[in-house]
């Protein structure tokens, strides 16, 4: 049986002062817990979505290590996740977007070490933008940027009232700034969505776009930014919104002095992908011609960015990478992990800190389900359940210190709030690395 | 008979706080498995909250529970519902050489459940 023993219960109360919540991109480090044997019962600050994270992840009791269903040592449940991980002949590792960079790292050594395919969450998330990134070029900042200077704040396809709650309080509409020392009189919101989300109640101007048109909407703006003339009965036919609309924001958008456009999964799950946000960097760069304008993904997971980076540190690339042959190759749709597993290429797989078995397509699943996969969660999901090898980890923020990056870019160190039983990612990502190399006969650093 | 509309799939702060509860509670079971419909395409298909139907898309089928969208939250012709299993299984795997599959904006046809199908 695998396990540590968990921490004895003493009844005192601890406070953590500013903790990081790492629920979404936002990365709030602010957060002021109470924790008492082993539980947070407080996380003062917290958002709805942080509160829920920090309430529900106390010790799990479940064992450390399953092997098909079955407890085991750690020892073993090391010793068959290299096994195999070395066993196959196209073997691919996935996720990442829930471990500290720290673990990241050693997944990237391993994809390494057995010639393997290496891919997060960002495939499934905003890796058209990362496409288009490398396409177009991207026009950046920090949210502190936007919190001192930024008096347009755009959303397209983005609701961060649901999947992002503090947003608009602690980084872009609510808060005073060094030039916007009046918080929100001081900035204008324009929020552009198919639908009218909870996020559109916050907007001085909603402008409601039809489904599936946010490429010719954005190409309208660019258009109108770069003074073409337009057809009006043509424009409203294609995007559902009059000429006139369009007019304005474009006027709103050439004339502010520091404008941001914050875009989700609206533009990077749609049909167009990778050229809908090509087209908003785009225009955020013809914009630059007039004024200061940005561009940013509002990022889901807490440490994507992070997954970003260091994949990007290691390989050259910042997902869907292969070393079959000894180097790095990228290529979205060819080595990310939706296509590898519906096409039924890989024979192998560790999925870590994510679940591709409720998010993938049905024949991704169903290949999933056929081959032998080591799975590390601090929950139990359907991932974890159709393991080969499956590890309970201690949740990164709340058991586990390291560094997760916010959804721009910026590092920001983990204050955990008590010690876990489990093992971290890190750990068991080093343990079989170890292995890892041992069968593979590599020696030295 | 079956109607056509587009299904987005998103994120929603019950599911997201669903997850940290643990994907087999019921809340986020529930969230996953409920679709949302416009007032007027309730009136007009004859739903009530809580009736089953069936979506069915190019690439698969899925059965949920309906719920009337908030207010003018979706346009008539759009149905909305968290992500997970249900909106997984509408999805199809080609993500056209970018890694990402066709996940909001599906094609689907809706159909009514009688009341004993559950």
């Amino acid at each position: 049986m695998a396990s540590a023993t968990t921490p004895p219960e003493t009844g005192e109360l601890k406070i953590v002062k500013d903790a990081t919540c790492t629920f979404c991109g936002c990365v709030c480090d602010d957060i002021d817990l109470s924790v008492q044997d082993n539980q947070i019962v407080k996380a003062q600050r917290a958002c709805v979505l942080g509160k829920a994270w920090f309430l529900n992840h106390d010790i799990e009791d479940r064992p450390s290590c399953l092997i098909e269903g079955q407890p085991a040592t750690l020892e073993e449940g090391y010793d068959r996740a290299a096994q195999i991980l070395t066993g196959g002949r196209y073997p691919i590792i996935y996720g990442l977007s829930d471990s500290p960079c720290e673990a990241q790292r050693v997944a990237v050594g391993i994809a390494d070490w057995i010639d393997g395919t290496i891919d997060t969450t960002t495939s499934v998330c905003h890796g058209p933008s990362g496409m288009a990134v490398q396409g177009v070029g991207e026009v950046t900042c920090t949210l502190g940027e936007v919190m001192n200077r930024g008096d347009l704040i755009m959303f397209w396809g983005s609701n961060p009232a649901e999947s992002h709650p503090r947003h608009f309080t602690r980084y872009s509409l609510m808060p005073k700034g060094m030039f916007t020392p009046n918080g929100r009189k001081d900035r204008t919101c324009v929020i552009v969505d198919v639908r009218k989300t909870k996020s559109a109640k916050a907007a001085d101007h909603f402008i409601q776009i039809k489904p599936r048109r946010d490429f010719e909407a954005l190409w309208t703006l660019r258009a109108l930014v770069n003074g073409v003339e337009l057809e009006a009965d043509e424009v409203g036919r294609q995007t559902g919104v009059e000429l006139a609309v369009w007019q304005d924001l474009a006027e709103r958008m050439k004339s502010c002095r520091f404008g941001v456009v914050f875009f989700g999964m609206g533009l990077t799950m749609t049909r167009g992908k990778h050229c809908n946000t090509e087209a908003l960097l785009a225009l955020t760069r013809d914009l630059n011609a007039h004024t200061r304008f940005v561009a940013k993904p509002n990022r889901g997971h807490g440490n994507v960015t992070g997954a970003d980076n260091v994949v990007a540190w290691r390989t050259g690339y910042s997902f869907g990478v292969n070393h079959a042959r000894g180097y790095p190759r990228f290529n979205p749709g060819e080595y990310t992990t939706s296509d590898v597993l519906a096409r039924g290429e890989a024979d192998s797989a560790m999925m870590i800190a994510c679940d591709p078995m409720a998010n993938f397509s049905e024949p991704a699943r169903a290949h999933l389900r056929k081959i032998p996969y080591v799975a590390l969660d601090a929950k139990e999901t359907p991932t974890t359940r159709s393991a080969a090898v499956a590890f309970t980890v201690a949740t990164y923020g709340i058991n586990t210190g390291g560094t997760v990056y916010r959804l721009d870019d910026v590092p920001i160190p983990l204050r955990p709030a008590f010690p876990s039983p489990h093992p971290s990612d890190q750990e068991v990502l080093t343990q079989i690395e170890r292995r890892v190399r041992a069968i593979k006969g590599i020696r030295g650093q | 008979m079956s109607t056509p509309f587009i299904l987005i799939p998103g994120r929603t702060s019950k599911q997201g706080c669903g997850i940290s509860e643990g994907k087999y509670g019921d809340n986020y079971q529930q969230e996953i498995n409920t679709l949302q419909v416009a007032a007027a395409d309730m009136q007009r298909l004859g739903l009530e909250s809580g009736d089953r139907v069936r979506l069915t898309s190019e690439h698969g089928q899925a059965e949920a529970s309906v719920a009337a969208a908030k207010k003018d939250e979706l346009p008539e012709g759009v149905l909305f519902i968290a992500y997970g299993d249900v909106s997984s299984r509408l999805m199809g795997a080609d993500t056209h050489g970018s890694g990402m599959p066709t996940s909001k904006g599906l094609d689907v046809e809706i159909e009514k459940l009688p009341a004993n199908t559950n």
